[in-house]
């Protein structure tokens, strides 16, 4: 497949949700340009960072209004592409990667026939060979004993596990652009830097972008090429390194996680006042 | 305060038995405050779920403030250790007032109606007054971990039991609930013991951690050990990598 542009995958610029006949903006104003990247975005609940993630997928409910200025995923606008449209793109061209297993597979189907059901439908193979493209890829994401797990349904998988069929099933098809929000949160600790690294290693491999969504800001800093801050639905700061933070919300964020290294007797709190305050004035 | 002499707690019967917690044994000096860290399954939050009454069948010999309690406890050995848990959202019921959920366990412990102590048990997590009317869901995350929090102290144990406090909450929120709970441990000289699965709350709460893998626990870890990230045992070694990535 001939790659398009490898300089920018996606393009959103100024793009505005809000939901229903709220005045306030989920996302406000959000541009951004992402090449074969890794770009993280950070900011607490209620930042408006996963829907942004969903305003991209077009994955949100009738109820919300998303306009853009520009909205374009490699060659096509995504503003105006119809809902047929959309369903051509998601899961082959873009993928979405949430952030619980138990939640996002399907109880019911079991791991085998969910993963060879994205290959039926997103690279249009018969059965065979579609279960077998299936065992090949979740042998891709280091599942031990393919043969034993495809037989298995969610529930008797764990949450790392999960994730990792997950993430099969959502690169199965090479997608171009993928959107992890809060992959890891639901893991442990020691299975977090693995499932990182294997996206990494399958995004790479495909050329594609990866935007990692995430509360967790030092493991963004340490994973991501670059860092959009969020805070209110606005992108406040654009990083490279974490290190470079002046908004004080970042600072804030940074200062608020316990650190070993540096032990502190009580941690630091956000001073909201203040951090609306360098808002107003930027 | 508390101590724990071969604790085994196992669950199912038969050929499904799984020894979850296997002879583990401690103990935590009054005012102290231990951390367990461990994965998902290794059988930390068993170890405090049977510490504070809640599973009745493990096996072996645990005493609190000197005294050994049995599977079914008194109403004074009850009141000597109160459980926070995880999920605020889980742990409040849903449709009672937060006062009612203040006073209900004063009531529960037969200690008179508890109506006058809400107003104090909220000053005390620095809520307002005016939150005693509001339901759960009119509340954030924070403010309900606080009321969980109220939840506990209002009996005045002097152990706290916490099982992964702030792994529901936002960091900046997490920050605001740990600070809660460090100067109420100074205020009031109490007991804490706290689970969790990330290292650096962990290190920022405790003066002592256990590392628990599969029932058992592998490694202790003063407080200088885990500023300067020092391990004894391997596994301790890998968590440590892998939580400050």
């Amino acid at each position: 497949m001939p790659v398009p542009d490898s300089t920018s995958i996606l393009t959103v610029r100024n793009l505005n949700v809000n939901f229903a006949r709220s005045t306030l903006k989920a996302v406000d104003g959000v541009s951004f340009t992402l090449g074969a990247e890794r770009l993280g975005i950070v900011g607490e609940s209620g930042s408006g960072k996963s829907t942004l993630g969903r305003a991209i997928m077009k994955l949100l409910p009738n109820s919300a209004k998303i306009e853009a200025e520009a909205l374009e995923f490699a060659g096509t606008s995504l503003g105006e592409a119809s809902e047929k449209q959309m369903r051509k793109l998601r899961g082959n061209e873009m993928a979405l990667i949430m952030q619980d297993p138990r939640y996002s597979l399907n109880p019911v189907l079991s791991i085998g026939n969910q993963v060879a059901e994205a290959a039926k439908l997103h690279l249009g193979l018969g059965k065979a060979a579609a279960y077998k493209a299936a065992a090949g890829m979740l042998e891709r994401v280091r599942i031990a004993d393919v043969e034993r797990t495809m037989r298995l349904y969610p529930h008797q998988i764990s949450g790392g596990m999960g994730q990792r069929v997950m993430i099969a099933m959502m690169l199965l098809a090479k997608p171009r652009l993928v959107i992890a929000d809060e992959p890891t949160s639901a893991l442990d600790v020691s299975v977090r830097g693995d499932v990182l690294k294997l996206l990494d290693e399958l995004v790479t491999e495909n050329n594609s972008g990866l935007i990692l969504i995430s509360h967790d800001i030092r493991m963004v800093a340490a994973f991501c090429q670059r860092i959009l801050v969020m805070y209110k639905g606005r992108v406040v700061e654009n990083l490279v390194r974490l290190e470079d933070a002046q908004h004080p919300y970042t600072r804030g964020l940074v200062a608020a996680m316990p650190n070993p290294r540096h032990p502190v007797r009580r941690l630091q709190v956000l001073d909201r006042p203040s951090i609306d305050a360098a808002e107003v004035r930027s | 305060m508390i101590e724990v002499e071969n604790l085994e707690v196992a669950f199912g019967k038969g050929g499904n038995l799984k020894q979850v917690v296997k002879a583990v044994s401690f103990s935590v000096a009054r005012g102290e405050s231990l951390g367990i860290v461990g994965e998902s399954g290794c059988g930390k939050s068993t170890v405090l779920r049977s510490l504070a009454g809640l599973d009745r069948h493990w096996t072996g010999r645990i005493s609190l403030n000197r005294q050994s309690v049995d599977k079914n406890r008194t109403i004074e050995q009850l009141l000597l250790a109160q459980m926070v848990f995880q999920d605020p959202y889980g742990s409040i019921h849903p449709r009672h007032r937060i006062e009612r959920v203040l006073a209900e366990p004063v009531r529960a412990m037969k200690k008179g109606g508890g109506w006058d102590r809400v107003p104090k048990a909220l000053e005390r997590v620095g809520l307002p007054a005016g939150f005693a009317e509001r339901f759960p869901h009119e509340l954030s995350g924070g403010q309900r971990q606080r009321v969980a929090i109220a939840r506990a102290l209002v009996l005045e144990p002097q152990i706290l039991l916490l099982d992964e406090p702030t792994s529901a909450l936002d960091v900046s929120v997490q920050a605001e609930v740990l600070n809660l709970l460090s100067d109420l441990r100074e205020q009031q000289g109490l007991t804490y013991v706290l689970v969790s699965h990330d290292l650096s709350v962990i290190a920022h709460m405790c003066d002592r951690a256990l590392v628990m893998k599969d029932g058992v626990f592998v490694d202790e870890l003063d407080r200088a050990d885990l500023q300067a990230g020092r391990t004894h045992a391997e596994y301790s070694a890998v968590l440590f990598q892998s939580s400050f990535l």
